[in-house]
C-alpha cells in the first residue's frame, strides 16, 4: 500500500477524498427560499412606497434603508448570524449581507474604543468589496465613456 | 538526561505531574468531559468587558487553582513556561503577571501546551524543584483574531473545528508519586502544502505521524506499549487521517489512539463540525502516556 504522504499533490488528493464536502444541494435550497424571502420582503415595501405615491427611485431607496436597518438591528440581537449559518449567500449576497458585514466588525471591536476600535476595523470585511467595486464601476464608466459617444455629448 | 535516537530525550530522574488545574467555559461544560473541569464557567465574559480580559482571568484563576490544589506556595515555584493563541501572549503575561515567577511566553498555537511541558521537564532534569506549564485559548478571541467577528452571517464548513474555551495548568516537580514524563519527542515541522485554513486537521496530521513514528523508532517501543496515545486537536479528520497514515507505515495504533479535539465536545449535538481546537486539554489526558 502506497503512503498518501509520499509527495504534496498525493496528500492533497487524499485529503479532498478524505473531509467531507458542504451539503451544496442543502445549502442551495436554503440559500435560494432565504434569499428568495428577502427579495420578496423588499418587493412588498416597494410596492407599498408606490402604492402610497412614491415614485420609483424613491421607493428603492426606501427599500435600501428599511432592509439594511433591519439586518444591521438583527445583527445586533445576534440573530443575523443564525440566519446567515442556515442560509449561507442567501442572507448574504441582498444589500442584508452588506449591512451585516459591516455593522458586526463595529460591534466585534467596541472594546478596543471608539477610534482604533470601531472606526479603525469597521471596514475589515466590506473593505475589499467596497475597494474592488468601486474599482470596477470606474473602469465600466471609463469603457461607457470611451465607446458610448451619446454620453460625453450628453 | 540522555539523547535517544534523532529526537528523543529520556530522563534519568523523570519529572512528576504533581497536580493539574483547568477551567473551562459554557460549550465545554456542556460537552462529554465536564466533569474533569475543577470549575465551569458559566458565560465567556466571566464578568470582564472583553474576550481578552475574560481569557486572562481564566488563566489567572486555572494557576491560582492549580496552586492551591497542589499546597505548593508561589514562593517555590521556580519558573512559568505559558503561552495561548493571542498577539504577545497577552492572555498569559497580564494573567500571570501578579504571580511573581520567572515567566517564559511561549506560542506553539496548537502544541503550546505540551511544549510547556517538554521545556518545563529539562529545566526540573536541570536540577528545579517546581515549575508551572499552563495554557490558554478562548473561542471567541480566537475567532477575532484569526477569522471574523461572531455576528458575522457566514457559514463553516464541515472540516472546520471548534476553538475551545479554557486554560490548563500543571505542576511539575522533580519528586512524587507520579505520573511521570519519562520521555519526550519533539516534533519536526512539516508541511505537506494544505492550504485550506478550515481543515488543520489535514495540515497537522503529517506532522503528527511524524513525530509518532520518530517517537516509536527512537525509543523500540510499539503502540502495544501504551495505554493511550493522544494527539491534542486533529479533530475528526486528523485523526482518521493519522490512523491510516500510521496504518500504511505499518503500526495499527487504532485501538489505543484518540484525539482530544474529538473528545471535548459532542459531535451530535454541539454544532463543532470536525472537533475542538487546542491542546491544552492534554493536561488532563497526559496521565498514562509517557510520550
Amino acid at each position: 500500500m502506497n503512503s498518501p504522504i509520499d509527495t504534496k499533490k498525493d496528500y492533497q488528493e487524499y485529503v479532498n477524498q478524505k473531509s467531507p464536502n458542504s451539503p451544496i444541494w442543502k445549502n442551495c435550497l436554503n440559500a435560494f427560499w432565504v434569499g428568495g424571502l428577502i427579495c420578496s420582503i423588499g418587493q412588498i415595501i416597494f410596492s407599498f412606497c408606490m402604492y402610497r405615491g412614491l415614485d420609483e427611485t424613491a421607493s428603492s431607496t426606501v427599500v435600501s434603508i428599511l432592509l439594511i436597518a433591519l439586518s444591521a438591528f438583527l445583527t445586533g440581537l445576534n440573530i443575523f448570524n443564525k440566519i446567515g449559518k442556515i442560509a449561507g449567500a442567501g442572507s448574504l449576497i441582498p444589500i442584508t449581507g452588506f449591512a451585516n458585514s459591516i455593522v458586526a466588525p463595529a460591534m466585534e471591536y467596541k472594546s478596543e474604543g471608539y477610534v482604533m476600535g470601531v472606526g479603525a476595523k469597521m471596514f475589515t470585511v466590506a473593505g475589499p468589496v467596497l475597494v474592488y467595486g468601486i474599482s470596477t464601476a470606474i473602469v465600466v464608466g471609463l469603457v461607457y465613456l470611451i465607446f458610448n459617444t451619446q454620453a460625453v455629448l450628453v | 538526561m540522555q539523547k535517544l535516537g534523532k529526537q528523543t530525550i529520556k530522563f534519568d530522574t523523570p519529572p512528576t505531574i504533581l497536580e493539574t488545574a483547568c477551567i473551562a467555559g459554557p460549550k465545554e461544560a456542556d460537552g462529554p468531559l465536564a466533569k474533569y473541569f475543577d470549575q465551569c464557567l458559566e458565560d465567556e465574559m466571566w464578568g470582564e468587558k472583553s474576550w481578552e480580559k475574560a481569557e486572562s482571568k481564566i488563566v489567572k484563576e486555572t494557576v491560582n487553582t492549580l496552586i492551591s490544589k497542589s499546597s505548593i506556595p508561589s514562593e517555590k515555584i521556580e519558573y512559568c513556561f505559558a503561552g495561548d493563541l493571542l498577539n504577545q501572549c497577552i492572555s498569559s503575561s497580564f494573567g500571570l503577571r501578579e504571580l511573581n515567577v520567572p515567566f517564559y511566553g511561549i506560542f506553539g498555537a496548537c502544541s503550546t501546551f505540551v511544549e510547556g511541558l517538554q521545556l518545563a521537564s529539562v529545566f526540573v532534569e536541570g536540577g528545579i524543584n517546581y515549575a508551572i506549564c499552563s495554557a490558554s485559548s478562548h473561542f471567541c478571541s480566537s475567532e477575532r483574531q484569526f477569522r471574523f467577528p461572531l455576528e458575522l452571517g457566514n457559514q463553516r464548513p464541515p472540516t472546520s473545528q471548534w476553538t475551545v474555551t479554557a486554560a490548563g495548568a500543571a505542576m511539575l516537580s522533580k519528586s512524587g508519586p507520579g505520573p511521570y514524563i519519562t520521555h519526550i519527542t519533539t516534533g519536526k515541522i512539516v508541511d505537506m502544502g494544505i492550504k485550506d485554513a478550515n481543515n488543520m486537521g489535514a495540515a497537522m496530521a503529517p506532522a503528527a505521524f511524524d513525530t509518532l513514528m520518530t517517537h516509536f523508532s527512537d525509543t523500540g517501543r510499539k503502540p502495544t506499549y501504551y495505554d493511550a496515545i493522544l494527539t491534542g486537536d486533529l479533530g475528526f479528520i486528523g485523526r482518521d487521517i493519522l490512523i491510516d497514515l500510521a496504518q500504511t507505515a505499518g503500526y495499527n495504533i487504532k485501538s489505543v489512539y484518540n484525539d482530544c479535539g474529538v473528545l471535548i465536545f459532542d459531535k451530535s449535538t454541539q454544532d463543532t463540525h470536525s472537533g475542538g481546537s487546542r491542546m491544552w486539554m492534554l493536561c488532563k489526558c497526559f496521565f498514562r502516556l509517557s510520550f
